[in-house]
């Protein structure tokens, strides 16, 4: 080491006063991602939650700055209510589907995945990301459609009959797949998958391998050791991924319009209600409804110990 | 009565690398059981292959006389302790231990009775609605025998139980292990780095190095008659000498190994021995009942030399750098193969 002088050294005269004073290193550290974390997301949520209180004047279609709980009290309406219930099923169905074609490929990624093949499966869940959702949501409307690629292979399969009766059923059906209730929960499914393999994946990487091997040991089968060892550990990654997919269903306004029938989803009455007639109160109002029921679902999940583990 | 455990003519490889290569051992009933060795030698490959966590890629697994190759480890009749004990996060300690009772569908109260004993039997017995994280390493590795032990297994296989406790700690669990197996007259076998462990706890003990078996014995006759040139210098300290040297010193070809117990310093007055040659003290260790010196001689060789610290008068005893004789009987050389 040559001894050189203070003002050559400034950069580790700088680094040896932050190390002195820790707190201040902490603060310098923090305070720019807080500020922007703070104000810019959880303000924005603040305001939004003020203004689903806000009052929406019908006659003269301005919002006017006083509290009611008018809104609130809307979205028990009928109608309302109808979009609420047909957004949370489609939500919960996709993050249901989504885990459990999802688990398999995570615990191979995490399991028994190494050199090339853990970057081709990274790659593999994470490229379809990088495409354009709006492209792959309006491709799937091609794909699904009637002369479409999937009716030419049911066709095919000579499968028409089995398809026409699943079109049949009520809150499953629709016209054609690509106007069905079954279609817009295919390209759901489909678009959110990636959100719930990577949380689960990161889940089961951190699982010692010798609890499996130790519950195997102990004598249970590999559908016990799946039930009272793999699953009940990785579970917080499955309830992190349910959140994205949840969410993410939740919000989506574009899915609901280029696929499936007619009739509102959050995202779309949302979309409508703030854009085409300005009442940004109503709209606000059914936003919260989703981070509502992902409170409660998060409470649910404590409860039964889903994060014991952690 | 068959063996415990019999493994015949068993080899495991991993792409190009032998982790286990033909190794035929007999695991006598109610043994205690050791397999010694560095890391990588495949003593833990074999333990893996016994619990069925992994298969030989040839040869055959005999587990009480029946064939267990190709079964998995939730059909055979034996339990593993872990390295790191593997207790399960998510279970209090009590469903730990009755996990594999659980399991195997044994009534709910029976399961209790039993997971309740087994606390008892490792000395905690107010622990049982703990978590393993609530635990110290000590106490997890008790409640990881519990859980093992519980199921009543034919053969209990501890991988490197104690690798993890502190050395006191270690020395109490090596005493009450060897209780614990005596009183419950179950087979052991116990995989470990350490000879000193190795040595004190078992009936007999398999030395592994690359892959092979290089010596099944007891502790007495792998200290005093090791076979090769590495288990001589595995178990306990040895001053092996190879060929070349051998015949500069004893005129002889075969390589051998001497304990440095074995060699003394030869001052005035010292009574004379078979072999005496000259060397240099190049450095002392000090042990506080006794000390190391280490002697190079002409040859290149250094030897170690052990001499008991009332054995010698302080005012006779050379320092560092001066030149000493040593010396040893041809009595207490151990031949050695080649190999």
């Amino acid at each position: 080491m040559t001894h050189a002088t203070a003002d050559t050294n400034l950069p580790r005269h700088f680094s040896t006063y932050l190390y002195r004073h820790g707190t201040l290193y902490l603060l310098l550290l923090l305070t720019p991602p807080l500020l922007w974390f703070g104000i810019v997301y959880l303000g924005s949520l603040f305001a939004l939650l003020i203004q689903s209180f806000y009052t929406f004047d019908d006659f003269s279609m301005t919002v006017l700055p006083r509290f009611t709980l008018k809104n609130y009290q809307g979205l028990f309406a009928a109608a309302n209510l109808d979009i609420v219930l047909r957004t949370f099923s489609m939500a919960a169905s996709v993050s249901v589907f989504c885990a459990c074609l999802g688990f398999p490929i995570a615990y191979y990624m995490a399991r028994y995945a190494t050199g090339w093949q853990r970057g081709f499966f990274y790659i593999a869940v994470l490229l379809p990301m990088w495409a354009s959702y709006i492209v792959k949501a309006y491709s799937w409307t091609v794909i699904l459609a009637k002369g479409g690629i999937v009716y030419w292979f049911i066709d095919k399969a000579g499968l028409t009959p089995l398809i026409e009766a699943l079109l049949d059923i009520p809150f499953l059906g629709g016209n054609t797949l690509s106007t069905s209730h079954l279609g817009r929960f295919l390209v759901f499914s489909y678009i959110w998958l990636p959100f719930m393999i990577l949380p689960i994946q990161a889940s089961i990487e951190r699982i010692n391998p010798n609890l499996l091997a130790a519950s195997a040991d102990l004598g249970a089968r590999p559908s016990q050791t799946f039930t009272t060892v793999l699953l009940p550990l990785a579970t917080p990654g499955v309830i992190a991924g349910s959140i994205f997919t949840f969410c993410l269903t939740f919000g989506d306004f574009i899915i609901p319009t280029l696929v499936g029938p007619s009739g509102l989803f959050i995202g779309t009455m949302v979309y409508t209600q703030q854009g085409a007639i300005g009442n940004i109160p109503m709209a606000a109002a059914f936003t919260v409804v989703p981070i509502i029921v992902i409170g409660l679902y998060l409470i649910f999940a404590k409860r039964m110990g889903a994060f014991d583990a952690l | 009565m068959p063996f415990a455990v019999e493994l015949l003519n068993v080899s495991r490889s991993y792409g190009k690398v032998r982790a286990l290569d033909h190794v035929t051992v007999a695991i006598k009933e109610g043994e205690f059981f050791s397999m010694l060795g560095p890391s990588g030698s495949g003593k833990t490959t074999c333990l893996r292959l016994i619990a069925g966590f992994d298969q030989p890629s040839t040869g055959t697994v005999l587990i009480q006389g029946h064939d267990a190759t190709g079964q998995p480890p939730y059909e055979r009749d034996v339990n593993t302790v872990f390295q790191d004990y593997a207790l399960f996060p998510h279970m209090t300690i009590l469903e730990n231990i009755g996990y594999g009772l659980k399991v195997k569908k044994v009534p709910r109260q029976e399961v209790r009775e039993r997971a309740l004993q087994a606390l008892e039997m490792v000395a905690l017995p107010d622990f049982g609605h703990r978590k393993p994280s609530q635990l110290s390493g000590g106490q997890r590795q008790r409640i990881a025998l519990a859980r093992a032990l519980v199921n009543r297994p034919k053969v209990l296989l501890l991988d490197e139980p104690l690798g993890a406790l502190d050395l006191k700690l270690r020395e109490q669990m090596q005493i009450e292990l060897k209780r614990l197996q005596r009183q419950l007259g179950i087979t052991f076998i116990y995989v470990t780095h350490d000879q000193g462990e190795a040595l004190s706890m078992s009936d007999r003990v398999a030395v592994f190095n690359a892959g092979k078996l290089e010596q099944v014995d007891t502790p007495q006759n792998l200290y005093r008659r090791p076979t090769t040139i590495f288990v001589a210098g595995f178990v306990g300290t040895a001053n092996v000498v190879r060929s070349e040297t051998s015949r500069l010193i004893t005129e002889r070809d075969t390589p051998f190994s001497i304990r440095p117990e074995h060699i003394t310093l030869i001052l005035e007055g010292s009574k004379p021995r078979d072999i005496q040659i000259l060397g240099r003290l190049i450095d002392i260790q000090y042990y506080g009942a006794h000390s190391r010196y280490e002697v190079e001689v002409e040859a290149g060789q250094l030897f170690s030399v052990q001499v008991a610290s009332d054995q010698l008068d302080a005012t006779v005893l050379p320092s560092v750098g001066a030149q000493v004789m040593i010396g040893w009987d041809r009595s207490s050389m151990i031949s050695l193969d080649e190999c």
